[in-house]
């Protein structure tokens, strides 16, 4: 009831469908966070936007996923000094996002954890990227980082990372443990930090997809796409079916890619080796045939403002639907073989268990939410074109371990191999792409794209024709990380790259 | 078990020969021939992403796939730089990855070759140089063979390796 009162004072948001934009005085700010809560709805995202010689001199954005839509609540921060309200309370895993803020703007929450998160030893404390550049660093530098220190007898820490034993990104996990039992880690992430918000800032508003696309690179087409639905409702433009049908083509595809490698490697990280073999053969095989028919192996620059920058002809659209089909029936052959396995379901099973009531209490999201109960996908929530026709079955599961979160990459591969088909079957003729126009009829525009690992959003401000003022990427990976923290309390060090893996979160995409 | 074994016959063997060397992605002869020709028997390669978007390490997993099967070419993907021969790097350098890529190198016995990969790895790529990104590889150590691409293909990154450890063929 207290939303429906939110929704009719926000004014529609450019971009994501069902998006409404909210200016909140700081007072009602806690408010709206409290009545999303109430609904049940989750904290997607949160921002901080810096106005030079305007006032107020910053905003701070939080985008809601409450009832089938995107709210964005926009609270006015008059004096840069001031401190807004920390959402961390109803939502933890605000509390990085506001750190990550305060790093990059200067804008700071009232929570009490002020450590720094991704500011590592490359700029000054006073220094804010998102506000003015800093100078570039003469020579790498370190710092120190306050981490939580656990006492009593027997308990030693173990230090893992930036560089990690295998071919995975950088990041530095620090376990508390006694014998082989993980009392505490904690991680701290920031490592491949790389100036993507400020980048975004120096690139023209045409051609920001391209940066968009390499967020995550995983997960290019989810980003490419989101960056796209942004500008397209900034700018008015119309994408073409043809175009909305492949960009989904696209999407499904990404996540077939990224699934089949991650059953692969959770095979072999319990010790199957045969599984990663297989796998591997089998995402190759389809990652070659999507470089024969769309030209790329994996879809980096396949999603372009107003369309697509691939096609496909008939013949081609035949051969991958040919392939999806043998690679659906080889997953579900190898399926059964995972679940014969004894020593695989041992290692599965009950492994970095995240129960549904603590996933719902810390907002794990996407793909490692839904195998912990919580049943949310935007694409069958609230699809968007051309989800509407080709509708997407929700994959669940309820265990909340490894053995749920490999299950529902079984079941989304053979999902999404039914929709990349169907797609295909029914690809609409027509233009590849739209010309867009480089003036905007809104300044801010909000796009969201469920991909493979869980929703994406983009959020972009222009306020010059042509350039773009603020970019806001934001990955799923922000919800996820902190829970990982909680999945390892109790299980065995060993069981730490299993248990990572099966959430496979991106540090590139977090990290910006 | 049985399923197993079928799917294993089943299959059979895959795995593709490897692409000639290419003296054109070469920056520097750092070793003798006469020590390349003895890595290039059995290789070890630490991996490490020092602020890539992840794209890069989708193609190098690959060539441990058994299509481009790296492993029977006698290079295999070690843990500790202790143990490794070439350092793989995919880039741009992040300066809060700086410190660990400098420290991971000088881990490394001597000789030692360094790979950059993708085009950050190269030259910075879509980031740049910048107050977070240190840009190229190279800004930060002495880099023998570059692999440009967004992301380079397994057959090039496989070109890649193998051109560091053979000697230059003119």
């Amino acid at each position: 009831m207290a939303l429906t009162r939110w929704w009719s004072r926000g004014e529609r948001l450019a971009g994501k469908p069902s998006g409404a934009l909210l200016a909140v005085e700081p007072q009602e700010w806690l408010g709206v966070a409290t009545d999303v809560a109430a609904a049940g709805g989750q904290l997607l995202a949160l921002w901080a936007t810096r106005y030079p010689d305007c006032s107020p001199a910053a905003l701070v954005r939080a985008a809601y996923l409450v009832d089938g839509g995107l709210l964005v609540a926009q609270l006015p921060v008059a004096d840069p000094a001031h401190r807004y309200r920390g959402l961390q309370e109803l939502y933890p895993a605000a509390a990085r996002m506001q750190r990550a803020a305060a790093d990059l703007t200067g804008i700071l929450s009232d929570a009490a954890d002020r450590r720094p998160w991704l500011r590592h030893a490359a700029w000054a404390p006073d220094q804010h990227p998102l506000s003015a550049p800093p100078p570039i660093p003469a020579a790498p530098a370190v710092d120190d980082y306050a981490f939580v220190r656990v006492e009593g007898e027997g308990v030693h820490e173990i230090a893992v990372g930036p560089v990690h034993a295998g071919i995975i990104e950088p990041g530095h996990f620090r376990f508390s443990v006694v014998g082989e039992k993980v009392l505490k880690l904690e991680e701290r992430l920031g490592y491949v930090h790389k100036g993507i918000e400020r980048r975004f800032t120096e690139l023209p508003l045409l051609d920001g997809h391209r940066l968009a696309a390499r967020v995550s690179g995983d997960s290019a087409v989810a980003y490419a796409w989101a960056y796209c639905q942004a500008l397209e409702g900034m700018t008015g433009t119309a994408v073409p079916p043809r175009a909305l049908w492949l960009r989904a083509l696209c999407l499904e595809l990404e996540r077939v890619q990224n699934h089949l490698g991650d059953l692969g490697a959770l095979g072999n990280d319990a010790g199957f080796a045969f599984g990663l073999a297989q796998f591997s053969r089998l995402k190759e095989e389809l990652t070659r045939a999507i470089g024969a028919t769309l030209g790329q192996r994996y879809l980096l620059d396949a999603v372009v403002p107003g369309g697509v920058a691939v096609d496909l002809q008939d013949q081609a659209a035949r051969t991958l639907a040919v392939v999806l089909a043998r690679t659906s029936s080889r997953v579900r052959e190898l399926h059964a073989i995972y679940d014969d396995h004894a020593g695989v379901r041992d290692r599965f099973a009950g492994a970095g268990r995240v129960e549904p009531e603590l996933a719902q209490r810390l907002g794990l999201i996407g793909l490692a939410g839904r195998a912990s109960g919580q049943g949310s996908d935007l694409r069958v929530d609230s699809p968007w074109p051309p989800y509407h026709v080709i509708t997407p079955k929700l994959c669940m599961r309820r265990d909340g371990d490894v053995a749920a979160r490999v299950a529902v990459r079984f079941d989304e591969v053979e999902e999404s191999c039914r929709l990349a088909r169907a797609l295909l079957s029914e690809l609409p003729g027509g233009a590849l792409a739209a010309p867009v126009p480089a003036a905007v009829a809104a300044p801010l525009g909000v796009g969201v794209i469920e991909g493979w690992r869980g929703p994406v959003l983009v959020a972009l401000e222009s306020r010059e024709p042509g350039r773009i003022h603020r970019c806001h990427a934001h990955d799923p990976s922000w919800q996820n990380w902190p829970v990982i923290e909680h999945a390892v309390m109790g299980n065995i060090v060993p069981d730490f790259p299993l248990i990572n893996k099966s959430f496979n979160l991106s540090y590139s995409g977090h990290d910006l | 078990m049985l399923k197993t074994l079928r799917t294993i016959a089943g299959v059979g063997i895959v795995s593709e020969s490897p692409p000639e060397p290419d003296d054109e992605l070469r920056l520097r002869d750092a070793l003798q021939a006469q020590i390349q020709s003895v890595l290039g028997r059995a290789l070890a390669i630490r991996a490490v992403d020092s602020g890539s978007c992840n794209g890069c390490e989708l193609e190098i997993h690959a060539l441990n796939n058994p299509i481009y099967n790296i492993e029977g070419l006698g290079i295999r993907f070690v843990a500790s730089p202790r143990h490794a021969d070439l350092l793989l790097v995919t880039g741009p350098v992040s300066w809060n990855m700086a410190a660990a890529l400098k420290r991971t190198y000088e881990a490394m016995p001597d000789p030692k070759l360094v790979v950059a990969v993708g085009d950050c790895g190269c030259d910075g790529g879509v980031f740049g140089r910048s107050y977070a990104c240190a840009g190229p590889v190279s800004a930060i150590l002495p880099v023998d063979v570059a692999v440009p691409g967004c992301p380079p293909s397994p057959q090039r990154l496989l070109q890649a390796i193998l051109t560091a450890i053979r000697p230059r063929r003119a």
